[in-house]
């Protein structure tokens, strides 16, 4: 799978947000097989144990730091640009915040910050709501990928609207990473069944209660779901249609 | 001189600079993952040790923290 000027073998992202513990998180990502992580970026805390840096830098991880918690275009791009320095990346995946409570991206403001970004030189990754016009402008702002979510942040629903992700998946010419509401296996699998080039996923790892196991499961998932699109499923019928042949059966009165 | 230091009001020698803010906040990696803002415009790393604070600076000192 090739974002921007990457090509990356695995196609699961893993959110580092959640995790008990470095220990945990290094468990985790390295059972997934991801070769991309996200991070954030918050007031320094001297009492802090170890470095996620240099944990992902073990790992082979490919960082990608997020703007978590903005909700302006102004805030997430000066995020982006502090992440660039604190880590010699250009990637970003970019978060603009429209609502707490439900944490849906802030349309207006996340084209805005992605347009600035992307003429600034950055690689962005918007998160996106699963709005396939919205999908389009940020690919038309020069996006690296769209990444709608299948529900929101956290809440573990799986994918609430598939058409639309479908809309998105026909449409793009990006990569199309699922991003949030990914809640167990299955989830992860239908969104690739969908034609969603990655998924990129957090809590439903990072909280399960064997994180290790869990996050083992999504890579089979999303390995599942791939070769499953690739092979091309039946269509869906209304009744049956036998396997057995009718003929040639036996008259036995 | 009094400065702004992620949200807390410190005292630093006069002539600090970014670089000496950055170490008031007792931040411990000096390599990857460490970034600063001098009244909201970033300062890169290089420019750190040449920077003097003006009286009354707002500074921000972020590091790298699990999350996304």
């Amino acid at each position: 799978m090739r974002i921007g000027e990457r090509e990356f073998f695995s196609r699961l992202i893993v959110g580092t947000g959640g995790f008990t513990s470095l220990e945990a998180m290094r468990d985790a990502v390295e059972a997934s097989g991801a070769e991309m992580a996200t991070l954030a970026l918050r007031r320094v805390d001297p009492g802090a144990r170890g470095s996620i840096v240099a944990t992902l830098d073990e790992l082979g991880c490919f960082l990608l730091p997020n703007t978590a918690g903005c909700f302006t275009a102004r805030d997430a791009i000066a995020t982006a640009q502090l992440a660039r320095e604190a880590f010699e990346t250009n990637w970003v995946k970019l978060e603009v915040i429209g609502d707490d409570r439900t944490l849906l991206p802030e349309p207006a403001e996340l084209i805005e910050a992605a347009q600035t970004l992307v003429a600034d030189g950055f690689t962005v990754l918007p998160y996106t709501s699963d709005d396939p016009v919205l999908a389009r402008r940020l690919e038309d702002a020069g996006c690296a990928a769209v990444m709608p979510l299948g529900s929101p942040i956290g809440s573990g629903m799986g994918i609430n609207n598939p058409y639309n992700l479908r809309l998105i998946v026909e449409q793009a010419s990006v990569p199309v990473i699922l991003d949030a509401g990914v809640g167990t296996a299955s989830d992860a699998a239908l969104a690739m069944e969908l034609g969603c080039d990655a998924v990129l996923l957090a809590s439903a790892v990072s909280r399960a209660e064997d994180p290790t196991a869990m996050a083992h499961a999504m890579r089979l998932a999303i390995e599942s779901g791939r070769l499953a699109r690739e092979a091309g499923r039946i269509p869906r019928r209304l009744y049956a249609e036998a396997s057995t042949p009718p003929e040639g059966m036996p008259e036995l009165q | 001189m009094n400065v702004l230091l992620n949200g807390d009001r410190v005292e630093l020698p006069d002539g600090a600079t970014v670089e000496d803010a950055v170490a008031a906040t007792g931040a411990h990696d000096s390599r990857r993952g460490l970034a600063a803002a001098l009244d909201g415009e970033v300062v890169p790393r290089s420019r750190w040790a040449d920077t003097a604070l003006p009286d009354d600076a707002h500074v921000e000192v972020l590091q790298a923290v699990q999350g996304g």
